[in-house]
């Protein structure tokens, strides 16, 4: 039988490629997620994982205590390039905090029944790699510790934010951004947590998850309030994501600087974010449905439903950096064609090929039914998408600075030591909060898991 | 067995949504209003069932995107013109579409922040403890358990009646349930 593509609206049917394996019960897909919190025994995965992540955190801190300590100029920053690996790492983290919402809640409004088993760990997701996303503009503010000044409030200085500029509507869109995130996924918790404070042995577990849970008793008008809340909080949350990455885009697209001056930004920087959004869900999901036994939840569907998006996403990707090439030398812009031959030419060209490699060539494999399929190779095609988008990130905001209308102010940044640092801790504390997640919360929603066994149920009858 | 006044209700339990469904119809034919239907998971048609229809978190909602929408909008404007106009390239004080971006996020932030604090209040949560929990076996309520529960508030409430007609829905079995 061959891969049926949307049940929208219908009950599942059963395919190839089912979304939930069969054989459950509402009783035991409860007890199946609820234990891997409440008495399973931590898996060496996790064991290694967590102790690798945690050494990076502190890397993160030392770097982060000796920047505060002597400023931006241990990086490589410096006129011309003022910005570079902060803002790289500010775009690319946020842009990986877009699929878990485009998961939660896009494809909840679309009724697409496979985003249930991977939804909650989706949004998880996104609150840590929108944290490490809020870090980086603060850190590479010269003056860190008046980040608050980018916040309206009625000071002594008598002084207002500018309104007008994008730097300003970035604190309001990621600001917003996190909190609409974190009550959305806390939301969905909420049932959740009930099930662990009924089934926990020990009176600890009872009172903080039930202190958690805030005294849900899944009462039916209780239920009613909190599907039209879920769906309102889904309703907003979509137009929300297009707007963050939108904004981010026009911190670069106000500016005159070629190759960042052009309408086709905030698309451009939604495909991608979208792009490596899902490259990383699929980064963490494949080892977490190995480690915690969830094949069963997590499925060869859901992989290969997550691998068809990232193509799209690429596609729409590569048609930017087209649309980039054709603008630039149909402008008749001088400096906008002097900015893509640099690129392609200068002394930063292998990111460009390499950019073109990753996100472009490679990605199209994705095709193949076959490619989908294979789990390891999906992984490696993961890893790969998202150290392109990184390095596209790089790409643009580098190379656009390094050359811009004075030859005599071009100049190459270097990272140092303390770039490396901050990125490379930035992975490690994101990973860290996700292994303490994945330990302490159910990683995928039990109830919305037992509406979907319900209409398995329904579907077969 | 309880005295009537430290009694908070009788609960019947099942093991199916739609057992559960059609016991809170009868119930209501029966004429009984005081009763709560308790589910592991969102089962449709359950709150109509029991009579439950406007959940005005909707409105809330709108309402919540309104004042933050248009809050934001005010001191845009009221700072740009008013307390701290700057001349930005002469361009006009009030040039609205710079003022949209922030705009637009705190009509979302507004809104989702009273559809979410508006559920957890119309819900009566936070909430340490309610009788409810005292009902034998209501651990299952967040597992694979359905409970209907009639309250001893109910006027037509009557310990022996009442837990007769719980016996005659086809129940798992019938307990009660002590304040």
């Amino acid at each position: 039988m061959s891969l049926v593509a949307t049940n929208s609206g219908k009950p599942l049917r059963e395919s190839a490629l089912p979304v939930l394996k069969g054989g459950y019960s509402y009783a035991s897909i409860s007890d199946k997620i609820s234990d891997i919190v409440l008495t399973r025994p931590t898996h060496w995965g996790w064991v290694v994982g967590f102790t690798l992540c945690s050494v990076l955190t502190l890397l993160l801190v030392g770097a982060m205590s000796y920047l505060f300590y002597k400023g931006v100029g241990i990086w490589g920053v410096n006129v011309p390039i003022a910005w570079a690996f902060a803002l790289t790492n500010f775009v690319w983290w946020v842009g990986i905090g877009h699929a878990g919402t485009f998961i939660s809640a896009f494809l909840l409004l679309l009724r697409q029944k496979w985003r249930t088993s991977i939804n909650r760990f989706a949004e998880a997701m996104t609150i840590f790699a929108v944290a490490m996303a809020g870090l980086m503009p603060i850190l590479h503010l010269g003056r860190p510790w008046f980040f608050y000044w980018l916040i309206p409030y009625p000071d002594i200085m008598n002084v207002w934010p500018q309104w007008r500029s994008p730097l300003v509507w970035d604190i309001f869109a990621i600001g917003t951004y996190i909190i609409v995130s974190i009550l959305f996924w806390y939301m969905g918790l909420i049932p959740d947590l009930a099930t662990l404070r009924d089934r926990a042995s020990s009176r600890a577990k009872q009172i903080v998850y039930g202190l958690g849970a805030l005294g849900w008793r899944g009462e039916a008008r209780q239920w009613r309030r909190f599907d039209t809340a879920y769906l309102l909080m889904a309703g907003l949350a979509t137009p929300l994501v297009i707007s963050v990455h939108s904004v981010v885009s026009l911190d670069f697209s106000i500016g005159n600087t070629p190759g960042w001056h052009s309408t086709i930004f905030p698309p451009y920087f939604v495909a991608g974010a979208l792009f490596s959004g899902f490259a990383m869900a699929l980064t963490i999901s494949i080892p977490l449905r190995a480690i915690f036994g969830l094949k069963d939840f997590i499925t060869l569907r859901h992989l290969d439903n997550i691998g068809k998006i990232m193509l799209v996403c690429g596609l729409i990707v590569a048609y930017s950096y087209l649309m980039e090439i054709f603008m630039a030398f149909y402008s008749g812009d001088e400096f906008d064609q002097y900015m893509i031959l640099n690129r392609m030419r200068g002394p930063y060209a292998p990111i460009y090929w390499i950019v073109i490699l990753f996100n472009v060539v490679l990605p199209q494999s994705l095709w193949f039914k076959r490619i989908r399929l294979s789990v390891g190779t999906l992984f490696v095609l993961s890893i790969v998408v998202n150290i392109g988008m990184w390095l596209e990130r790089f790409m643009i905001i580098v190379t656009s600075l390094h050359r811009d209308f004075l030859p005599s102010s071009w100049d190459m940044f270097y990272p140092t030591f303390w770039d490396w640092a901050i990125l490379i801790g930035s992975l490690g504390a994101f990973g860290w909060l996700f292994l303490m997640f994945v330990r302490f919360l159910p990683a995928i929603s039990i109830s919305e898991m037992r509406k979907l066994v319900l209409e398995k149920k329904e579907g077969e009858a | 067995m309880t005295s009537a006044s430290s009694l908070y209700g009788l609960i019947a339990e099942f093991a199916d949504e739609h057992t559960l469904v059609d016991a809170v119809r009868r119930a209501r034919a029966d004429g009984y209003r005081n009763l709560d239907a308790y589910a592991p998971f969102s089962v449709e048609g359950l709150s109509d069932a029991l009579g439950f229809r406007k959940d005005r978190v909707a409105l809330l909602t709108l309402l919540g995107g309104i004042v933050g929408g248009t809050g934001v909008y005010f001191l845009q404007w009221y700072t740009a013109v008013i307390d701290y106009p700057i001349n930005a390239g002469g361009r006009p004080l009030h040039s609205w579409p710079a003022f949209i971006p922030a705009t637009f996020e705190m009509t979302v932030l507004g809104a989702a922040l009273a559809a979410f604090f508006g559920m957890l209040i119309l819900n009566g949560l936070p909430r340490l403890n309610h009788p409810i929990f005292n009902a034998p076996d209501f651990d299952l309520a967040s597992r694979n358990r359905f409970f209907l529960c009639i309250e001893a508030a109910d006027p037509r409430f009557d310990a022996t009646l009442t837990r007769r007609f719980l016996h005659e829905l086809d129940p798992l079995k019938v307990g009660e349930v002590p304040r």
